[in-house]
């Protein structure tokens, strides 16, 4: 006997719906035989996991601000995976939006007013998309593969930000610190109600929408899906593949850019040796963990965000190691990963008779 | 030891794991399967091989555990991508970020422990010639290992039937699949010999190059060692190559400094990855190299029809 | 299912609460570590630390830490996080930190945050740092007596104040026995690579340095001198497992007297606000037992060592002069600790570029 996997002639409506759930109720037991093993109570453990961060404003808050570029981040990603490109160097992107976005604080200090953070923005999407036009023209012009040069990309963008925090661009008052002057007043990104939530929300909720129109409705969108699914199909119909690899890179560079410049004008106020911890990796589990969807991917970023913040209380309270966060990551992904198969594919059961008789 | 046998000596060590993780690595993308994962299964790898070597006080059953840490991660790996046909970069990802959090919570008994070194061989007469000795004869067994593994791989992708049915999996599943080979059963054992591979990587970090174990002591390595399959267009012989050439540069740069060039070290740091994208850029621009060696099928689940 | 799990959520969210009101009585302590917690390096120190504060007030105080915790807007969360769960007493053990702990301060003004290595202060929060240059000192005189060579060698992490007066006692301490002494620097860039620090350790001694010493975190260096039959020096533990025959001796973090102090203060209600920079002296900085060196150059370690603890000998005293010749302090005089916690020069003598 053995077991098969047929296409579906359509993907299940039924399956798309219980695919997620499957894979949390999955990583919840398995979550339960780790923390049993770890000698903690797992419901309780489970409780500071996945729910905890849910009971107070402050932990919602911060749920938000945690979500924020994670989720930027993959949108962009989203429309470029969706074209069969692999740009793996958002992190790199991050980190050059974040340098572009601090020229106009570092060397124009006393510049205040409404104009400053529409530049800064602008200056931070321009520096990410550039960032990640480098690795789209090597593939373009040379064929290199963009999976390296975007990958190797990102560390010299982690050595050059840190080389300008500790080096040039160093908080003169600083007491030789290796941080930045700190950004006031009209360079910062307001907050919101009160709240420690920032403007950057907005452009969070301004990407979803905007990135699930052009998807869903406009031939760019289609252009993208064809590309990436068909790639022959989309030469037959005239469409550039060149061209679409660019755009793409160029769409997701510029997120990036812009949820680097919005961390440093948000919350951490200044240009710092790093900064930010790995957004850019999690945000492509996010975009496949969110399946290239912009709602799925709003989901996820927020799922993932919570999984951050109830690791620390699990830390606090449990004394469980840090690692089980990441544990878990990997963990509910596998499961995603493996429960969407079901979306497309249906299990059939093959005995060795039947097995023997259509042979 | 003089300072150019030194500067030598010290390139091939810092290639060996490179070298090792990317051989693995290309076998498995020659089958067609893309497995970001490399550096979680290192990581597992160093932290399995560590503490068998330390209870037992057998540093090579030590490296039979690197080899099974490995393995089993890059199991887990094939059961999703090849069984469940899920999508091979996202699933990679997920490895590496289970495997750091995984060795991490296993080896938090072994930080801070001297562990039992491999050490070098120092045959008898042989290693005292001067600079050649200790060259070709004072190194460790696993370097020596890995060359005979270059040699093996390339012989078995090349020059071996296995081989051609290997990278006809890769190159097309479909037409293999009609040919009648067991594409899911091939690429199964070629991502496993990549976490072979990967693992005795990590071993060799925490076995051979420094006897520890620390969280994330894989450091970015097992990135590079994917950055190298590309890099040397699937061919073996270009892997081995381009190790020593990453190796070369980033030991150089540390000598530069320690004469003191002036340069700032970020600059200096960044010239590994700079000189990956260069040469690699130069290599691409020769297409039809690239087109001949590039696996068609890599990173495209398989699902046989019937 | 979902309501099934929000109930349990509340069912436990009472027992916990009621879990805490019973431990209210003891001081919560909280840490928050830049790294893992047996990172075998810096934040392990902290652990220590922790460790010997539980210990020494153990029906008293309740600590519990938070690791791996990213400098950034993550720090602040996680500090704030900690003294919304009842911490009465918070230490943040990176420099990083800084500005997370000033901000997190002032939302909870109840809260008393200690902020390790760095130089703001306010109503309820203290810096404090150990003056870790004496150790420095000793051991640059040490190698200037061991090494054959006349050259060391100096792995070196990111180019901060902290390190490079490192670099410049190690060699203040070095001229006072050889003033034509060398030192060749690398920059890994890293805290902790175990790898890279040991080939910044061969690339040194190929280079013609006989001694090492590293301000990274991993004995990988030790280890690279043990091998190669030749000297460096332990980094924050006594790393001598590691390198029986190559250890000379080891500056050791020592928080845990410090910690005792504090929560001890909190709990007498004498906790006040201040700027905390102890070294030998009060234990803070230790130095791990001499070994594998002649006894006249251990009696001198020793001597030394003594001179500075009660105060007789400063490092940094002058006459000192920087790269360009220029005299910094004179005769008879100290530098004061705000030139050390800012220092971006080296000191005559020293044949390198600092990184700017």
């Amino acid at each position: 006997m053995r077991l098969e996997l047929i296409r579906r002639p359509a993907p299940s409506t039924l399956m798309t719906v219980l695919s997620p759930l499957v894979a949390v109720a999955l990583t919840v037991a398995t979550g339960f035989v780790i923390f049993a093993a770890f000698g903690v109570d797992p419901l309780e453990a489970l409780y500071f996991f996945f729910v905890e961060p849910l009971t107070a404003t402050w932990s919602l808050e911060e749920l938000v601000v945690k979500a924020t570029p994670i989720v930027l981040i993959a949108i962009g990603l989203s429309v470029c995976f969706l074209s069969n490109t692999w740009n793996i160097g958002a992190e790199g992107q991050l980190i050059a939006g974040a340098i572009f976005g601090s020229i106009p604080p570092i060397f124009f200090p006393e510049w205040q007013g409404p104009l400053i953070l529409p530049v800064m923005i602008a200056m931070g999407i321009l520096g990410g998309m550039l960032y990640g036009a480098i690795p789209a023209v090597l593939k373009v012009r040379f064929g290199a593969n963009e999976i390296l040069t975007s990958l190797m990309l990102v560390y010299v963008a982690q050595l050059l930000v840190d080389y300008l925090a500790r080096g040039p661009w160093r908080n003169p008052e600083g007491l030789n610190f290796p941080d930045s002057r700190p950004f006031e007043g009209w360079q910062l990104l307001p907050k919101l109600f009160g709240t420690e939530i920032h403007l950057s929300i907005a452009f969070v909720i301004l990407a979803v929408v905007v990135v699930a129109f052009v998807m869903r409705s406009t031939i760019t969108g289609f252009q993208v899906r064809v590309i990436g699914e068909a790639p022959r199909a989309g030469a037959f119909a005239g469409f550039s593949r060149n061209r679409m690899i660019l755009l793409v890179f160029l769409i997701s560079g510029g997120f990036a850019g812009l949820a680097g410049v919005s961390e440093v004008a948000g919350p951490i106020g200044q240009l710092r040796i790093s900064v930010s911890p790995g957004y850019g990796f999690t945000a492509i589990i996010v975009a496949f963990l969110g399946r290239l969807n912009p709602i799925g991917i709003l989901i996820a970023g927020f799922v993932l965000a919570l999984t951050f913040l109830g690791g620390e209380g699990a830390q606090i309270m449990l004394g469980l190691p840090e690692q089980m966060t990441r544990v878990f990551q990997g963990m509910l992904l596998f499961y995603v990963l493996a429960c969407d198969t079901f979306i497309h594919y249906r299990v059939r059961v093959r005995t060795k008779h039947a097995a023997a008789a259509e042979a | 030891m003089g300072i150019i046998e030194g500067i030598m000596l010290t390139v091939i060590t810092a290639a060996t794991p490179l070298l090792i993780a990317a051989l693995g690595e290309l076998v498995a993308e020659r089958s067609g399967v893309l497995n970001l994962g490399v550096e979680g299964m290192m990581a597992v790898g160093a932290v399995c091989g560590f503490a068998v070597a330390l209870e037992t006080g057998e540093p090579w059953l030590g490296v039979l555990a690197a080899i099974a840490g490995g393995v089993i991660m890059a199991a887990l790996f094939g059961v999703v991508t090849l069984i469940f046909v899920a999508n091979q970069v996202a699933s990679g990802l997920a490895l590496t970020l289970f495997g750091l959090g995984l060795s991490g919570m296993l080896g938090s008994a072994y930080v801070g422990r001297p562990g039992a070194r491999i050490g070098s061989l120092e045959l008898p007469v042989l290693s005292d010639i001067p600079i050649l000795g200790s060259l070709v004869f004072g190194l460790d067994p696993i370097t020596y290992f890995s060359i005979a593994l270059a040699a093996g791989v390339w012989f078995f992708l090349f020059r071996s039937r296995g081989g051609l049915v290997l990278r006809a999996v890769g190159d097309s599943h479909a037409s293999a699949h009609a040919l009648g080979y067991n594409v899911i059963g091939v690429r199964f054992m070629a991502v496993l010999f990549g976490g072979a591979c990967a693992g005795l990587a990590g071993g060799y970090l925490s076995l051979v190059y420094t006897p520890q174990w620390a969280q994330a002591m894989t450091a970015g390595r097992g990135w590079i060692a994917l950055a190298l399959v590309v890099f040397a267009t699937w061919l073996p012989g270009r892997v081995v190559l381009g190790a020593l050439l990453f190796g070369a540069v980033s030991i150089l740069q540390l000598h530069a400094q320690a004469i003191g060039v002036g340069i700032p070290s970020q600059f200096l740091t960044m010239l590994p990855y700079l000189t990956t994208i260069v040469v690699l850029v130069i290599i691409s621009r020769n297409r039809l190299l690239l087109r001949v060696n590039t696996p068609a099928c890599l990173g495209q689940p398989f699902v046989p029809d019937r | 299912m979902k309501r099934a799990i929000t109930a349990c959520g509340a069912v436990l969210a009472l027992a916990l609460a009621a879990g805490a009101a019973a431990a209210e009585d003891k001081l919560r302590v909280c840490f928050v570590y830049v790294g893992p917690h047996n990172d075998g390096g810096w934040s392990e120190g902290h652990e220590h630390g922790r460790e010997m504060l539980q210990e020494a007030l153990n029906d008293k105080v309740e600590s519990s830490y938070v690791e791996n915790v990213a400098e950034g807007p993550d720090a602040e969360r996680a500090i704030e996080r900690l003294a919304r769960s009842g911490c009465g007493l918070i230490f943040t053990t990176s420099f990083g930190f800084m500005d997370p702990t000033i901000a997190a301060a002032e939302k909870f003004p109840e809260v008393k945050f200690e902020h390790a290595t760095g130089f703001k202060t306010a109503e309820n929060v203290t810096a404090y740092n150990a003056r870790f240059y004496q150790g420095r000192y000793i051991i640059g005189q040490i190698a200037a007596k061991i090494s054959e060579a006349g050259v060391a060698g100096y792995i070196a992490s990111f180019p901060i104040p902290e390190v490079v007066m490192g670099i410049n006692a190690f060699m203040l301490g070095a001229q006072s026995v050889n003033p034509d002494f060398q030192v060749k620097i690398v920059w890994v860039n890293t805290w902790f690579d175990p790898a890279k620090e040991a080939d910044a350790a061969k690339a040194l001694f190929d280079q013609g340095a006989d001694i090492i010493t590293q301000h990274t975190d991993s004995p990988a260096p030790l280890q690279i001198a043990e091998e190669r039959g030749l000297h460096a020096f332990g980094q924050a533990f006594d790393q001598i497992e590691f390198a029986p025959n190559a250890q000379l001796t080891a500056i050791i973090d020592n928080w845990g007297p410090y910690y005792i102090e504090r929560a001890q203060a909190v709990l007498d209600g004498t906790w006040g606000t201040q700027s905390t920079w102890y070294g030998l002296k009060e234990g803070m900085v230790v130095m791990a037992p001499y070994t594998n060196m002649p006894d006249d150059v251990k009696a001198e370690a020793q001597a030394t060592e003594a001179a500075i603890t009660n105060g007789e000998l400063h490092p940094f005293k002058g006459p000192i002069f920087n790269q360009a010749g220029e005299q910094v302090i004179g005769e008879g005089e100290n530098l004061d600790d705000g030139t050390l916690l800012g220092m971006n020069w080296y000191v005559q003598g020293i044949d390198d570029q600092l990184p700017q």
